[in-house]
């Protein structure tokens, strides 16, 4: 069971940590700057941040000794272009893709049984591979290089980026990736060969015969159960999705109240049935719907959601949650979601009650239990 | 040679002493400069060599106006100054 969690934020990394009856502040590191989103590795207990300063670009920082002191680590660059070659436009947005680091946006751990390795996603679309935790990196080329990439789109943002990594607990060369908005691309070699996936995922807001077009869904985040990797959920765009078969397949949940809408996901570690959801009204509104904050659970593959808002602001609430701003620790009892308005709110009870944290922090782009 | 001087909002991240340094083009003389200082490189250009987006570099008071290849001619004397756009908020 968790005791500590990190909150990335605009202004600064915050660590909450648990005391005898409640969760409280602890720390805070970097204030003043933009931390996108962290790593707590659990096979060595180092952190791994990155920073966006905006004029001077992406860094990383690490930490060796729990978050007491940081030092600047390598970030992931982009080699340079092939003589001759001419990047294509980004699709729906008339702008040559740029081969420059524009934001980390998801930094996870390899597996278990490969020390060092350290998978990073980016925008505009890079994934990077280190092996020796941080302190280089290369640019996964095998992905890069297919021509399929190119036809990726953009996001919230001009440029498409990879979000969600998901290295399978039987098998580290096996890994999942979801695309915004480029899909679901799965390799089962360490990144030597990959392929696009994700038959059943649609998108309503493409021309038609577009639609169903795998290599340019917007996912907006994916998650794998750690018990159980054959299930996998989507929070998409356009709704809510799960496989059951590695996500080769997909179905489409409809109809769940108040929204389907919205961008994290988290399934509970050992019930793949179990998943949480914090919707939003769709979509150019982007925010809590009649201005209650909520989080929808399922607890039996997605046949039936329950609303969960004890706890949570019920009236006059514009708080949206970002894909990495939910997470749940390594039992499941234990969540914690931030928000654009600076909210952070803890449940030890599967999300049957919160207890808020603080309501006073800078907009939360990403939380991570330390597990 | 050019003198080079940096926003101080810089130094907190990296130190970036003010410097003289050859070269008679703005490519050639950050070259120098960053050679005695690599760190400072990535925080001034991208990993295209390109000045970054929210970054402007001004010669003798004019700005740089070849952002790609840093083309712009400097002068014996010179003076530059790397600082921030307001754009990168």
């Amino acid at each position: 069971m968790s005791d500590r969690c990190y909150i990335s934020t605009r202004k600064g990394l915050f660590t909450v940590t648990r005391g005898k009856s409640r969760w409280t502040i602890k720390k805070a590191a970097f204030v003043g700057d933009n931390v996108t989103v962290m790593m707590a590795d659990p096979r060595n207990g180092e952190l791994l941040a990155t920073l966006n300063h905006g004029h001077f670009g992406v860094k990383m920082q690490r930490s060796r000794n729990g978050g007491r002191t940081w030092k600047e680590s390598t970030t992931p660059q982009y080699p340079p272009m092939p003589e001759g070659y001419v990047p294509k436009p980004v699709p729906f947005f008339d702008k040559p893709l740029d081969w420059s680091l524009k934001l980390v946006w998801s930094i996870v751990p390899g597996g278990a049984d490969q020390p060092g390795v350290v998978w990073c996603g980016t925008r505009p679309g890079g994934l990077f591979k280190s092996e020796d935790n941080g302190d280089s990196w290369e640019l996964v080329r095998s992905l890069w290089d297919d021509p399929m990439r190119e036809l990726w789109g953009p996001n919230g943002a001009e440029w498409p980026g990879i979000h969600s990594i998901c290295v399978d607990p039987r098998d580290s060369s096996h890994i999942t990736i979801g695309i915004s908005s480029g899909g679901v691309w799965i390799t089962r070699d360490g990144g030597k060969t990959w392929k696009v996936t994700g038959g059943g995922l649609r998108s309503d807001y493409v021309p038609e015969g577009q639609t169903q077009d795998p290599n340019t869904q917007d996912v907006h985040c994916l998650t794998q159960c750690a018990a159980d990797p054959e299930k996998f959920w989507i929070q998409h765009h356009n709704g809510i999705f799960k496989s059951t078969d590695g996500a080769a397949s997909w179905s489409e949940i409809k109809d769940v109240k108040p929204a389907v809408f919205g961008f994290p996901v988290a399934v509970h570690p050992k019930d793949p049935n179990t998943a949480w959801f914090v919707p939003s009204t769709k979509d150019e509104k982007r925010c809590p719907t009649d201005g209650c904050v909520v989080v929808n659970r399922t607890r039996d593959g997605g046949q039936t959601f329950e609303t969960l808002r004890k706890g949570l602001p019920q009236k006059y609430a514009y708080d949206l949650v970002y894909r990495h701003a939910l997470d749940v620790d390594e039992t499941g009892d234990r969540l914690v979601f931030g928000s654009t308005t600076g909210s952070v709110w803890i449940s030890e009870d599967g999300g049957d009650s919160w207890k808020e944290v603080s309501s006073n922090l800078p907009p939360v782009y990403a939380v991570n239990f330390a597990k | 040679m050019a003198t080079i001087r940096f926003t101080q909002n810089i130094q907190r991240h990296v130190p970036c002493p003010t410097r003289e340094a050859e070269g008679s083009d703005l490519r050639t003389v950050l070259d120098h400069y960053f050679r005695e200082n690599e760190r400072a490189r990535g925080y001034v250009l991208d990993e295209q060599g390109k000045i970054r987006q929210h970054m402007v570099v001004f010669i003798d008071g004019e700005m740089a106006l070849d952002r790609e290849k840093l083309s712009d001619r400097v002068q014996p004397g010179s003076v530059i100054d790397v600082i921030q756009s307001l754009s990168g908020g």
